[in-house]
């Protein structure tokens, strides 16, 4: 069922908070994949899912905007709330959700479609009325790419590069103007370059969007978050389950990590 | 063969000793798999043949008989000279347009249905496994029926019949290749449009359809080259007609390859010559068809890249 | 479920995400019940298709029941009608065709997978092979006629000649006759065959010709005692479906096998196939009566059909479980 304007996310939640999470389990079928997962996510900050392969991060950042969904197999016990609302519930619709949030994948995947025409889907996916060239290179120039491509707009998107086509996609996703931005290891396929770029842009972004992020790169995370979440794997029923070990502030949670998992972790890297 | 064999002692009985990894005919096995060879090549030189001698049989015996005049006159009579197959090549057009008005549609809606909107579903399995007998249906049978459910119902003879009957096999065909088509769309770019929040419609039309057109055409383009070359399913739906297709389509009408069947049991040389003539028409058409769909499906191949 | 004070955010929040609309909604549910009930219509169609034939035939059905399919009887005059002849001429047809095509599909498939030839000289093989697929079957009744029968016809006679006492050879290759509508059968499905073959042969892991070769296998016993053993449900499972075309294969058989209502050992007699007594009968049908017989015919032609189809399917979906994509090839491309 669509919400209606007066329940839209605008007009939800003064307390600030964007999601709530109180997972007490993510299931493929009988596969326990995640446990175990409270955290929250502020207005206008960046949170960095870290950790180790496997440990559940995209898992618990694809349930912000019920992408696992379309895994059938896939189930939530506990209660991710969105500006105060309870996302798995059954009046809410996927679709209506997801045109408010925004999200870039690990592998750029530009539409078959001009450039031009990637960044305006959002536009005219909402039934944008207004001018949509305007709001293009707005996205185009938020996202660090309108100097390279404001004189082929119409050429393909897949001929740009990886990282152009990495940051058409974060230009897509921000045209919209969406109220979070999940971004799945958006640097992880790109060049050094062009993920610096990427990272600057990500704090550009900050100032207006909330934004959830999966990393492999610790110092990314070091640079950009806000607050930091550190998942590790239970092996201990023979499965593997991701958990949450530690959240908190990112300075915190580097520099004086109270877990054992996050000492290690933490340490590994710089050592 | 070259023998570093620095920790072996030399001695008289070397050359004997490693004689073994010469090559020779004289040893069983080798002969056998010599022989093998050239017989693979042989059989597979000679499943060639027929094809080069269908295409010389009608470039010769066909390619005599072309001329302004086959496409612009009817059929001869017995004993009559000269004529063409004019009328047959607007019956074939006619009746392949309307077998496609009513199977490209529900194919390749229906390839949606099979790989996007509930792929994994009891009526998907039940519907896949209904494509596949129907891709084995006998093309008299699928005339037959057309021959019930039309002719029976309408009273006549007619193009409609004809074409109901062919879209029975380009069906298949096209839901099928739809279905592939559109599965191999890498599921990257459906994410992409999902999480964009799209509905289900949207993401087919906006992202994967156009995607998957290529593949989607080719499957078309394959059913079409199936539709024009079959002839049992005409016998009794459309039968023959020598004269130009009248204002009224609901009747008998010739089609090329009914004329090519009627005329190779003519004892007369000129309507077995006329005969050959059409099925060089014919075949061109076909091949074309298929040449096509066969270049587009490599186009998609390798324009799949991302950069 | 957290309940919201609907208290607006201090600050303005604009996006132009808005949900989806009424029109929108509509549009989807609309869409996805048309493909929806577009997809059930293939089901039906089959269902449909045997249905109305059965119901055609059930005259025909009643009056003469399962003398139909033993006798050989067919008299129009005296209204009996059998169609034992065509049932032979059907499976001995189709046999002939498919052994003929499969081990010449199969052959073509190793030439073509095993590296005998350069590659780009394979694909142009390849496509010729799959060209051989697309020229229409009247067209090969046209050349059979005039091309394969006069070749073939000095050969034939000569062993009739010479060995007529052999039951295969008893009699002379006047026109028409069973070997010619064989072999243009064959070449008509041997691209089913090869082409599915290949891909059975393709699907083995190399690393186990690699092993043969390690041990020192020529490259004829790692194909005969390695490679095609692990391809060989593939195989069976593309004969099974070049006989299901088989024995559906009209207009070759109607133009090349006479119609004939002989039963006879010879391969050189003309006989009759089910789907040609269909395509050579059915226009000068006239009573209710003489349709429903056809229709009898061809329910019996379907039965045969969809009972070599279902078990094609069976094969094909048992041994490639691991690689469904093999599962779906159906038609060569």
């Amino acid at each position: 069922m669509a919400m209606t304007n007066e329940e839209s996310p605008r007009a939800a939640a003064g307390n600030g908070r964007i999601f709530d999470l109180e997972v007490s389990a993510l299931y493929y079928d009988k596969f326990k994949a995640v446990r175990d997962v409270v955290l929250t996510m502020e207005r206008r900050t960046v949170t960095a899912l870290i950790g180790p392969s496997g440990c559940g991060k995209s898992t618990v950042l694809r349930c912000l905007n019920r992408m696992n969904d379309l895994k059938r197999t896939f189930r939530l016990e506990g209660r991710i709330c969105y500006r105060g609302k309870d996302i798995y519930a059954k009046s809410i619709d996927p679709v209506a959700l997801r045109r408010t949030i925004g999200m870039v994948f690990q592998k750029p995947n530009p539409f078959a479609m001009s450039i031009y025409q990637n960044v305006a889907y959002g536009l005219r996916l909402n039934g944008y009325r207004g001018n949509r060239s305007e709001k293009v290179e707005q996205a185009l120039r938020a996202a660090a790419l309108w100097e390279e491509v404001k004189d082929k707009l119409h050429a393909s998107a897949l001929a740009l590069s990886g990282g152009q086509q990495q940051r058409l996609c974060i230009a897509r996703s921000i045209a919209t103007e969406p109220d979070v931005l999940l971004m799945d290891e958006p640097t992880s396929a790109i060049d050094p370059i062009a993920t610096q770029k990427i990272e600057d842009l990500m704090r550009e972004l900050k100032k207006k969007f909330t934004i959830a992020i999966v990393t492999h790169d610790l110092q990314q995370a070091r640079r950009i978050a806000d607050k930091t979440a550190f998942f590790y794997v239970d092996t201990a029923e023979g499965d593997r389950t991701g958990y949450l070990v530690e959240f908190g502030e990112t300075q915190d949670l580097f520099e004086k990590p109270k877990q054992k998992h996050t000492q290690d972790y933490i340490r590994g890297v710089f050592s | 063969m070259s023998e570093t064999t620095t920790s072996l002692p030399p001695s008289s009985s070397e050359e004997e000793g490693l004689a073994f990894l010469d090559r020779s005919l004289a040893r069983p096995r080798t002969l056998f798999d010599l022989c093998m060879s050239g017989l693979c090549g042989l059989f597979s030189l000679a499943a060639a043949v027929p094809l080069f001698s269908v295409l010389f049989m009608l470039a010769w015996r066909g390619g005599a008989r072309i001329s302004v005049a086959l496409f612009t006159e009817l059929p001869p009579a017995a004993g009559m000279e000269g004529g063409g197959i004019g009328n047959a090549i607007v019956g074939s057009l006619l009746v392949v347009l309307i077998a496609s008005v009513i199977s490209v549609p529900i194919g390749i809606l229906g390839g949606f249905f099979l790989a996007e909107i509930d792929p994994e579903s009891r009526t998907a399995a039940l519907v896949r496994f209904g494509a596949k007998m129907l891709t084995g249906l006998p093309s008299i049978l699928a005339g037959v029926f057309a021959y019930t459910a039309v002719v029976l119902l309408t009273g006549r003879f007619s193009p409609l019949a004809g074409g109901v009957a062919l879209a029975l096999l380009m069906l298949p065909i096209i839901m099928l290749t739809t279905e592939e088509a559109v599965r191999s769309v890498g599921s990257e770019v459906k994410e992409g449009a999902v999480a964009m929040g799209a509905t289900q419609t949207q993401v087919v039309w906006h992202v994967l359809f156009p995607t998957a057109l290529p593949g989607i055409l080719t499957g078309v383009l394959l059913a079409l080259s199936r539709g024009a070359g079959e002839t049992a399913p005409l016998l009794f739906t459309m039968t023959f007609s020598d004269y130009w297709l009248s204002r009224n389509p609901m009747e008998p009408t010739a089609s090329l390859a009914v004329l090519i069947f009627n005329f190779s049991k003519s004892p007369f040389e000129n309507q077995k010559a006329v005969a050959w003539a059409a099925s060089l028409v014919l075949v061109l058409i076909v091949l074309t068809l298929t040449i096509g769909g066969q270049a587009l499906s490599r186009r998609t191949a390798t324009s799949r890249s991302v950069a | 479920m957290a309940t919201s004070t609907e208290q607006p955010e201090t600050e303005q929040d604009e996006t132009i995400a808005r949900p989806p609309t009424e029109g929108e909604v509509r549009i989807d549910r609309f869409f996805q019940s048309t493909t929806r009930v577009l997809a059930w219509l293939t089901i039906s169609v089959v269902v449909l298709v045997v249905a109305l034939i059965g119901r055609q035939a059930l005259p025909a059905i009643n009056r003469y029941g399962s003398q139909f399919i033993v006798s050989s009887t067919w008299d129009a005059g005296k209204s009996q009608y059998g169609i034992l002849p065509e049932i032979f001429g059907t499976m001995l047809s189709s046999v002939i065709g498919v052994t003929i095509g499969a081990v010449f599909g199969v052959m073509v498939a190793i030439f073509l997978t095993q590296e005998f030839i350069p590659r780009w000289l394979a694909d142009v093989f390849r496509n010729v092979v799959s060209l051989l697929a697309a020229i229409p079957s009247v067209v090969y009744g046209l050349w059979g006629i005039f091309v394969v029968i006069p070749a073939i016809r000095p050969a034939c006679n000569w062993l009739h000649h010479h060995w007529g006492w052999i039951p295969p050879f008893s009699t002379p290759l006047l026109s028409v006759g069973m070997l010619p509508a064989a072999l243009v059968l064959a070449i008509m499905i041997l691209p089913t065959v090869s082409a599915i073959s290949r891909d059975a042969i393709a699907a083995v892991d190399p690393l186990l010709a690699e092993a043969s070769f390690g041990l020192g296998a020529t490259r004829w016993e790692t194909i005969l005692h390695v490679i095609l053993p692990m391809a060989r449900r593939g195989i069976y499972g593309s004969v099974v479906l070049g006989f299901g075309r088989a024995i559906g294969e009209t207009m070759a058989l109607a133009m090349l096998v006479g119609s004939s209502n002989v039963i006879s050992p010879s391969i050189f007699s003309p006989a009759s196939t089910l789907a040609a007594l269909l395509a050579n009968k059915f226009p000068e049908a006239a009573s209710p009566l003489d349709i429903g017989v056809l229709m009898y015919a061809a329910l019996v032609l379907l039965g045969l059909t969809l009972l070599v189809n279902v078990a094609g399917d069976f094969i094909m979906r048992y041994e490639f479980r691991a690689a469904p994509a093999l599962a779906q090839k159906e038609t060569p491309p």
